[in-house]
């Protein structure tokens, strides 16, 4: 059973239908790359996906319990709670709170705790603060934010932001983790960097990846299956070899059509 | 967790010695029942302040309700004291008001809160409005007379306690796994939503503890004063526990007890002046504003931990 199955996902807005009957699926542990031109319906997709939109039709299921469970309507907590996770396009943290903060709200669902006995301190509030925060140093360490935890999130460096996103979408335990362009506006050595970064989440945290990116040499590096849309439909679907070679992918890409009118 | 206890034990500390100094100037003549009079009010102020605080600072919603919480619980005390007139009957009007004013925060919270800035602020104002005008048509509340001859039974130092009380459970909300969600959802709600925190939730639960808030310190108020009436509970009542919140530093809680004190005392000196108090008044709140715009203190928040963590280091460094 596949941990994600779309089936004929469909979005509307107005006259303008931005996702077309787009079927797609990812397996458990799988790195899938979504690409396409600007404006093809990708960042459309993860937001039909995450619940921020909701389908004009279609159905999003992911596989809980060995059971698949059907996520539209869901609100986005909810949604996030059953474990799906994202980064965004433009980066979005908590900006004025503490690094670390940002990574322990992220728990927030994890972590049952009574309102009392945060209120009045009792001992078991203190246990639970220690078990969030440890684990959410040793989270950060893996992505060399330790250093920083008590500084502002806005201070961070542009491509240290990048990455306190990620950190703090794996906090809250995903079984799929949404990455939304993660290498936009960073330079080569960042990139590789960030690549080493995805390939290291995959292994360690065993969960499953769904990629929008531009930059083609991360992706053919990393994906184990690709998807490319165009005007929201899908028009290639393989391994990183195929899609380099389909012929559809190329006439999107590069405009062949209009090279067989010369 | 010794560090943690140190930490509390610090802070009742403070605050008995506070209570200790205002007893012993009492005890010695200094402060008399008129200054004892402004004190409590004082107290009262930082109640709602505080409790605002919550609301507009740390969950970044604009409401300008706090007068109708108010207005709860100073009518709920007043009714129940009146036919109960014991301190158990007061103290179970405060529980009355609180709970009378959470439940209506809450059926105003879910809808209201989807709104934003100043459509919140209207609509949390109308209800503030509806609250006033029902007392002033309802025959338990005595209309528009208000009710009079009430039992005092809160007093400065009762007043303190509570303002101690209400302080310290808000600060420890804030620096809790709740208040962090609730400072994530002022700071970008999108991003809360996708890590599994739910925005209405967070919201609604800041709003009912800030409307609770005020339900008491009117409870204390009405108690205090020894009378209530609708005129009381005006705009003009949240607009002046707003000006509080925002002259101390929207966000700092310490910038709310620090202005609660601080206009309070400024009052009280400009009654000197008659006629040309509120002048006064209003020129000095303006030139506060131009000169420091975010507030006294901004949202830097006194700590016990940061205190002494700082002292230690700086003993280290010299030795």
């Amino acid at each position: 059973m596949n941990l994600l199955e779309v089936k004929n996902l469909t979005k509307n807005f107005g006259g303008l239908t931005a996702v077309d009957d787009v079927s797609l699926h990812v397996a458990d542990q799988e790195l899938v790359a979504l690409i396409g031109p600007n404006g093809a319906g990708k960042t459309t997709i993860f937001n039909l996906l995450t619940g921020v939109n909701t389908p004009s039709s279609g159905t999003i299921s992911l596989k809980i319990d060995e059971k698949l469970q059907l996520l539209n309507q869901q609100p986005v907590s909810k949604i996030a709670d059953l474990g799906l996770a994202r980064t965004f396009q433009n980066i979005r943290l908590f900006e004025q709170m503490t690094v670390l903060d940002n990574v322990m709200v992220a728990m927030t669902s994890k972590v049952s705790e009574n309102p009392l006995s945060e209120v009045l301190r009792l001992p078991s509030f203190y246990e639970k603060e220690t078990q969030m925060k440890d684990k959410a140093i040793k989270l950060l360490e893996l992505f060399d934010l330790a250093e920083s935890v008590d500084q502002k999130a806005s201070n961070l460096a542009y491509g240290q932001q990048r990455r306190l996103e990620i950190v703090r979408a794996l906090a809250t335990e995903p079984k799929l983790l949404f990455l939304d362009e993660p290498a936009a506006g960073m330079n080569p050595r960042e990139t590789a960097e960030l690549t080493a970064s995805i390939k290291m989440i995959q292994e360690k945290f065993k969960i499953a990846i769904i990629l929008i990116e531009h930059d083609m040499k991360l992706v053919m590096e990393l994906a184990q299956r690709i998807y490319v849309l165009e005007y929201g439909r899908l028009i290639a679907e393989g391994q990183p070899k195929e899609i380099q070679n389909n012929p559809e992918v190329i006439r999107a890409y590069l405009g062949g059509d209009d090279l067989e009118l010369f | 967790m010794k560090r943690n206890l140190r930490e509390q034990f610090i802070w009742l500390l403070i605050a008995f010695g506070g209570w200790l100094i205002i007893d012993l100037l009492t005890f010695g003549g200094v402060i008399n029942s008129f200054m004892l009079t402004i004190i409590t009010m004082i107290e009262i102020n930082v109640i709602l302040a505080v409790s605002l605080n919550l609301i507009l600072g740390i969950s970044g919603q604009f409401s300008l309700g706090h007068a109708g919480f108010m207005a709860i619980g100073a009518y709920a005390s007043a009714i129940i004291t009146q036919s109960l007139p014991t301190i158990w009957g007061f103290f179970l009007s405060i529980i009355v008001g609180i709970v009378i004013s959470s439940f209506i925060a809450l059926i105003e919270g879910i809808p209201t809160l989807r709104l934003r800035g100043d459509y919140l602020a209207i609509a949390t104002l109308g209800v503030s409005e509806i609250i006033r005008i029902t007392i002033n048509n309802l025959e338990i509340t005595n209309g528009p007379k208000g009710i009079y001859n009430l039992p005092q039974f809160s007093n400065w130092s009762l007043v303190y306690i509570v303002a101690c009380i209400v302080t310290l459970i808000i600060v420890n909300l804030i620096h809790s796994k709740t208040g962090r969600a609730i400072l994530a959802v002022r700071d970008n709600e999108i991003a809360a939503s996708a890590v599994g925190v739910n925005p209405t939730k967070y919201k609604v639960i800041a709003f009912t503890v800030g409307a609770a808030g005020a339900s008491l310190a009117g409870s204390l108020y009405a108690n205090y004063i020894q009378s209530v009436t609708p005129g009381d509970f005006t705009f003009m009542q949240s607009i002046s526990v707003l000006i509080m919140v925002v002259l101390g530093g929207v966000g700092s809680i310490t910038g709310s007890v620090l202005a609660a004190v601080v206009l309070g005392v400024v009052d009280t000196v400009l009654q000197n002046y008659g006629a040309l108090r509120m002048v006064l008044y209003s020129l000095i709140l303006i030139i506060f504003m131009l000169f420091r715009p975010a507030g006294f203190l901004g949202n830097w928040e006194f700590s016990v931990k940061r205190f002494f963590t700082k002292q230690k280091s700086s003993r280290e460094n010299k030795s």
